[in-house]
Order: structure tokens, then sequence, then C-alpha cells
């Protein structure tokens, strides 16, 4: 008679057997029902053309898996089966995750780009403008990075005018891209950014994952304010780069595509005082073409001519006025000396001393007989004296 | 720092449309000299910010400012 076992005994030793046995294994597959639990851990189904095992991935061990497994992806795993005993199943728990290749990667870069794009994310009409004066650029990488370095070098070459903030966040590995996420989102509740860069240096397709990630690029279409991505070298794109505003083939590159250009803005300024020099010289010197012009027109020379004919007439009027004046003049004075002569030839002593006599009655000179008064006295004026005749 | 850049710019943009305005032959020859001064003044302004401009670098503290969220 075989030994009659309960439930739970059988289970135990299935559990017993199992686990003994499959420790430290490697299995290959392709993710399905992938479900990144809230609490952090992960839930999937691993299969290949005919099995499925069901798989988890613990938070905490999953830190280390550098992508965001995607359904359909082939990965190899590494771990252990355990069994459940409430549900009499098993499982394989992963400690260990890698793609089964890089095609792998790349497979899931091109789902990924050809789900966003068409949600639209791409969309050239949705891209914002970069400002063109920028006052402040938030920058989304390593701090004690050399594309850090590259971009601040970059940045004081070019526009030192320009504040940069910089989010330091860990841009390569484990939880790289949920960094890249918060400080994309800590520099859009900042009001004073016009700017966003997001960059790394170069790497491999592993070192730049995290831009390759969903919620990277979700990030950067969320973003209000205009992303500039610079990752790794020219050669490399990612999702990052479909999803921003404005891709840079690296970071410095992103820098410069970020500010204007210190010489070229001296350039201008420079060009602005010579041009507009000449534009004030050419213009004074076409006004005084055209008060040229209207002095060398006919109808002013005509005006010109008209004056100077007046002044001529006018010189002519002058002239003759002169002379009328100065003939007159002359007569005047001709005259004058005649009557000066007359008079002083009637001078009285003259004709006195000539023997003539003034006879004077009552203060009054008597010119003719019939003025004589007989009775009154009489006084005679020679020209030595006066006598007195008594009547 | 940021009222000073703001201020370049608003001042290289004038420069811009006063230089334009220059160009179009429109202006008044009084207007023209009251524009030439006031371009030299902001071409100077220009050049010394820029000139004596040094960058300024701010580092956030991201775990911060998440927590503060």
């Amino acid at each position: 008679m075989q030994k009659v076992l309960t439930v739970s005994e059988i289970t135990k030793q299935v559990k017993q057997v199992v686990e003994e046995n499959f420790t430290g294994v490697k299995i290959i597959g392709e993710i399905s029902n992938f479900k990144a639990h809230v609490s952090g851990h992960w839930y999937f189904t691993l299969k290949d053309g005919n099995s499925a095992i069901n798989c988890t991935m613990w938070r905490g061990v999953n830190d280390y898996v550098f992508f965001t497994p995607q359904n359909g992806m082939k990965v190899i795993l590494s771990g252990r089966i355990t069994v459940y005993p409430p549900r009499g199943s098993y499982q394989f728990d992963a400690r260990s995750m890698q793609p089964a290749g890089v095609g792998e990667l790349q497979k899931a870069f091109e789902e990924l780009k050809r789900k966003l794009q068409n949600e639209g994310l791409f969309d050239e009409e949705i891209k914002k403008d970069i400002p063109e004066f920028p006052n402040t650029i938030g920058v989304v990488t390593g701090s004690d990075t050399a594309a850090f370095k590259d971009i601040l070098s970059v940045a004081s070459r070019r526009y030192p005018l320009v504040k940069i903030i910089i989010t330091p966040t860990k841009v390569q590995g484990d939880g790289a891209a949920e960094e890249i996420v918060n400080s994309i989102n800590i520099l859009n509740k900042r009001k004073d950014i016009d700017t966003i860069i997001v960059s790394r240096g170069g790497g491999s397709l592993e070192d730049l994952w995290a831009f390759n990630e969903e919620i990277v690029a979700r990030a950067i279409y969320k973003s209000k304010i205009p992303v500039i991505s610079g990752v790794g070298h020219e050669i490399d794109f990612t999702i990052a780069d479909f999803v921003s505003d404005l891709r840079a083939p690296t970071p410095s590159s992103a820098m410069e595509l970020a500010t204007p250009n210190k010489d070229d803005l001296f350039a201008f300024i420079s060009n602005f005082s010579f041009d507009a020099k000449n534009q004030i010289t050419d213009l004074i010197s076409d006004l005084r073409n055209d008060v040229e012009q209207v002095t060398e027109s006919y109808g002013f020379k005509n005006l010109i001519s008209t004056i100077n004919n007046k002044k001529q007439l006018l010189d002519n009027y002058l002239f003759r006025i002169q002379t009328v004046i100065s003939n007159f003049l002359n007569e005047k004075k001709s005259n004058l000396e005649l009557s000066t002569k007359i008079v002083s030839s009637n001078n009285i002593e003259v004709i006195l001393k000539k023997g003539f006599v003034l006879v004077e009655q009552n203060k009054k000179f008597i010119k003719r007989k019939s003025e004589i008064e007989a009775k009154e006295k009489i006084s005679l004026q020679f020209a030595d004296g006066k006598v007195e005749l008594n009547k | 720092m940021t009222k000073k850049n703001i201020s370049f710019e608003k001042s290289l943009n004038r420069l811009q449309e006063i230089s334009e305005l220059l160009e179009s032959d429109e202006v008044t020859l009084e207007n023209s000299i009251k524009l030439y001064e006031e371009g030299m003044k902001l071409s100077k302004s220009c050049y010394s910010q820029l000139n004596k401009a040094e960058l300024k670098v701010e580092e956030l503290n991201t775990q911060l400012e998440q927590e503060l969220e």
C-alpha cells in the first residue's frame, strides 16, 4: 500500500527537488505580459514557440537592468526556479536580465520609435522654437562629466551672458531614465529656464540606452520648455533625439545650437556703427545734391536774375536821384553865393561912407519926402556919427 | 543678471530695428541723426555687456527638489 501524501507534503517534496536542481540557471526567451508593479517588482512571462514560464524580478534586483523590458524582447535571464506552494505553481526568479543580443535592443528601439511616431510625438509642427537669446539654460547631465565641461566651455566662448543651471543627473545604467525624467520635470517647474539641454557623451548603445526609454521620450514631449538633445556622437541617434525640439549631434553642439555666437554679435555691432555712419553720410550728401539741384534749376536761377535786374534798376534810380539832388544843391549854393554878394554890396556902412545920410524920425527911416513930419525931431546918421536936429 | 540680459536682447533688437530704419531711406535727416546717436549708445552698451560677461553656473540638488514635490 502506497503512502498517502497530503497536498502540502507532495508540494514540499516537489519544491525541494525543483529548487535544489534549478539554481543558477540561465534561460532564453521572449518577454510577454510585462508588468512593472507599483511596489517596484516586475512580473512577466518568458516564452518561446511551445512553452511559457512565469517570471518575477524583485525590486532592488531589477535596478541593475539598464533597459526597461518590452514585450516581444528576447532576453537571457539568470536565476532559479521557485515553487509557490499556495498555488502549486512554479516560477522563475530572475536575478539578472540581459538582452539576447544587440539586435534585441535595436528591435526595441525601432518598436518604440514606430509607436511614438504614430502617436505624433515626433511631428515637426509641435516642435518648439529655440530662443535666440536665452537668459538661462537648464542642463540635464552628469555634473562631473566631460560632456558638461564641453557644454560650459562652449557657453562661455559663445555667449557668456547666459546662466547655466545644471541638474546633476545619472545618465547611464539603472535608474538613469528615471533621473533624467526627474531633472526635466524639476527644470519645468522653474520659471526662469529658456532652454533645456539633455545630454550625454559618447558610449555604447547600452550606455546611451536611457535616452531610448519611453519615459524619457514622454518627459521631453511634455516639457513646456524647448529641449535640445545632444547625446553621444554624430552617428548616434536616440529616441530622445527624435522627440526633442532640436537634435544636436554632440553635447557641445547642443550648446552651440542653444546660444548666439558672441563673435557674430560683435560683428553685427561693429557693422552697425560702420553702416550707420555711411547711411548718414549718404543721406547728407543726397540732401546736399538735392539742394544743389534746386539752386541750379532754371526756376531758381531765373529768380536770381530777376532779383539782379531789380537791383540794377534800383541802382539806376538811386543814381538818378543822387544826380537830381546834387544838381539842386549846386543850384542853391550858387544862388546863395549870389545873394550874399548882393547883400554885401548893399552894406549900409559902405553907402554911408560914400556920403549918403540915413534920415530917421520917430525911430523910423524916412525914405520919401512925403513921410516927413515937419514938426518932429529928425536925426541924421552919417558914416561918422549921428546928428539930432531939433525943430 | 536676468534683467541685464533682457536689456541686452532688447538693445540688440532695437539696434537691428534702427539699422533697418536707417537703410529704409524713409527717415528725415533730423530723425536719422537721432537714430544714429541712439544706435551708437546701444552698440556701446551691448559691446561692453558682452565683453564683461562671465558665465554663471548654478547646481541644483535634484534629490532635494524631488523631495520638495
